[in-house]
């Protein structure tokens, strides 16, 4: 019961307070809300950015032609073979019958010349379309996969995926970086200017100690103020993402400049952003004003 | 019964200056006592040790049995509720009402609401300022704002009352107000102790007078021998 009775006074108190120091609390709200803006923003690149490589990096496929007389227990070997390979996430057979269809379907001229063929006359190949799962050793698979027996050529774009790979990774880590950067610069900076404001009623931390307030006593009011600043601060970040994100995506119709740059659907997304922002928020906010009511109470 | 025992206290700052030299001193239960002594005789070193704003580098403070120099800091708030202090400056927040500026001393208690209302009009009306419970300091003469602050420091039922030059901002008028107010609180079995450098006050009031002199007891008077004169003595 006192418990409670001292918790409820705290939220009460600490509401108060931060309409009673308005001015000073108007500052730590805006210093959470541009950096939190800022935070958002870079999240939503690099959510982007990542996303966009992981589908680059699904798409990337080693196709596999057999030679062209291949039987089918040929098939059956070197399938075998290929799932002896470690980096393998999936294959897939494509019969040269199959291929022929698919090339008939796609244009006239096509299918004239190869209606009348047989599967014996056939110049085209059986392809194993092979996944991988670290696409940073794609080359170092196709490799063993051009070693099979009867396996005529391996082809997975050479080069350009390798490049494509190595610039996808420098751009992963340093929007990890980046955020990581942001967030931590965000604490400090918030912490700061939650310990200027705090700095000015050092005297009702001082009434505080002499009317027999325990520290904790003296803490919790302060860092709950700190929530209270957070979530304030959080609000219009909140709001402008949400908005502008949702605006975004429909205008661009959901991918930007080509089809094979696709943005991440804003639901659940910027759900999930709005939830990391308050948190973020809420943690600063009370980590700031703890960190700042700590150096007051030292005698 | 002695309330505060002060045992062969020695307190050096960190800068080297040595304010408060050996003392021993007994305050009994109920007692009013001036602490005199012209500036920088250590007389506010010695009530910031009782109240543990400072620590002695030696010797022994025991209040009611608890031996304050041995307190923590995160213990110290034991110490406060037992005790209320008074300032020059009044200490009050400006940007509460009379009422929240008195109630704050038991809301960290965790008392109920309705004890808490009870007991603030009822140390407000003890000070005269029932009908000002909803001001803001900033809207009250000096010598109200130090009813209020005394209010504040009375609110929960101290055993010892620590006045620091409470009449050091006030005229004479004012300041015997506020004596009296002090020694109404003293009538009702508080110790009172008061550093002030109005020796007039002090002659007035006929209570114990200690005096002090770089950082010693210079002269200890019992109840009512104090004469205006001896400072001027002194000097």
């Amino acid at each position: 019961m006192k418990a409670l009775r001292i918790i409820s006074r705290n939220i009460r108190d600490s509401f108060k307070s931060v309409l009673r120091n308005f001015s000073l609390s108007l500052a730590s709200i805006s210093c959470i809300t541009i950096t939190l803006i800022v935070v958002a923003i870079s999240l939503i690149l690099s959510y982007n950015v990542n996303n966009f490589t992981e589908l680059v990096e699904k798409d990337v496929t080693i196709v596999t032609f057999l030679d062209v007389n291949v039987t089918e227990q040929d098939r059956q070997l070197i399938l075998k073979e290929i799932k002896k390979i470690d980096n393998i996430e999936n294959i897939e057979f494509e019969s040269k019958m199959a291929i022929s269809k698919e090339m008939m379907e796609s244009s006239e001229v096509f299918k004239n010349i190869m209606s009348d063929w047989t599967e014996g006359e056939s110049p085209l190949q059986d392809t194993f379309l092979v996944k991988v799962k670290d696409i940073k050793k794609i080359g170092e698979t196709a490799n063993k996969i051009g070693k099979i027996e009867k396996v005529s050529v391996v082809k997975y774009g050479e080069g350009m995926i390798e490049q494509l790979v190595s610039i996808f990774d420098i751009v992963k880590n340093a929007c990890v970086v980046i955020v990581i950067a942001l967030i931590v610069v965000t604490a400090f900076l918030i912490a700061n200017t939650i310990k200027i404001t705090i700095y000015s009623r050092r005297k009702e931390i001082e009434i505080m100690r002499l009317v027999g307030a325990s520290n904790i006593n003296i803490k919790i009011p302060f860092i709950i103020e700190g929530l209270f600043l957070g979530i304030l601060g959080s609000i219009i970040p909140i709001i402008a993402l949400i908005y502008s994100y949702s605006t975004i995506y429909e205008h661009f119709d959901g991918q930007l400049f080509s089809p094979f740059i696709r943005l991440v659907s804003p639901t659940p997304f910027i759900y999930f952003v709005s939830l990391v922002l308050l948190v973020i928020g809420v943690l600063v906010g009370m980590f700031g004003s703890w960190r700042a009511v700590k150096k007051y109470l030292k005698i | 019964m002695d309330l505060i025992r002060i045992c062969n206290v020695k307190k050096t700052y960190k800068t080297g200056v040595t304010a408060v030299h050996e003392m021993s001193l007994e305050i009994g239960k109920g007692d009013f006592v001036f602490i005199i002594g012209s500036t920088g005789c250590g007389k506010s070193t010695l009530i910031k040790m009782l109240y543990r704003e400072e620590k002695p580098t030696s010797g022994k403070i025991l209040i009611g049995g608890l031996d304050v120099g041995k307190l923590r800091n995160n213990k110290v708030y034991k110490l406060r509720r037992k005790i209320g202090v008074v300032f020059q400056d009044f200490k009050l927040l400006n940007k509460t009402t009379v009422y929240e500026n008195v109630a704050f001393a038991l809301e960290v208690l965790g008392l109920p609401k309705s004890e808490i209302h009870a007991k603030v009009l009822k140390v407000l009306d003890l000070v005269g300022l029932k009908n000002k419970a909803n001001n803001y300091p900033t809207q009250l003469s000096g010598g109200e704002q130090q009813r209020v602050a005394i209010a504040r420091s009375i609110v929960n039922g101290p055993k010892l009352l620590i006045c620091d030059e409470p009449t050091g901002n006030l005229d004479k008028v004012t300041s015997m107000e506020i004596m009296n107010v002090l020694e109404e609180i003293n009538k009702m079995g508080t110790t009172v102790i008061m550093v002030t450098h109005d020796t007039d006050i002090v002659a007035r009031m006929k209570k114990r007078v200690i005096l002090l002199d770089s950082g010693r007891i210079l002269k200890d008077y019992e109840k009512g021998t104090y004469v205006n004169e001896s400072i001027k003595d002194n000097k």
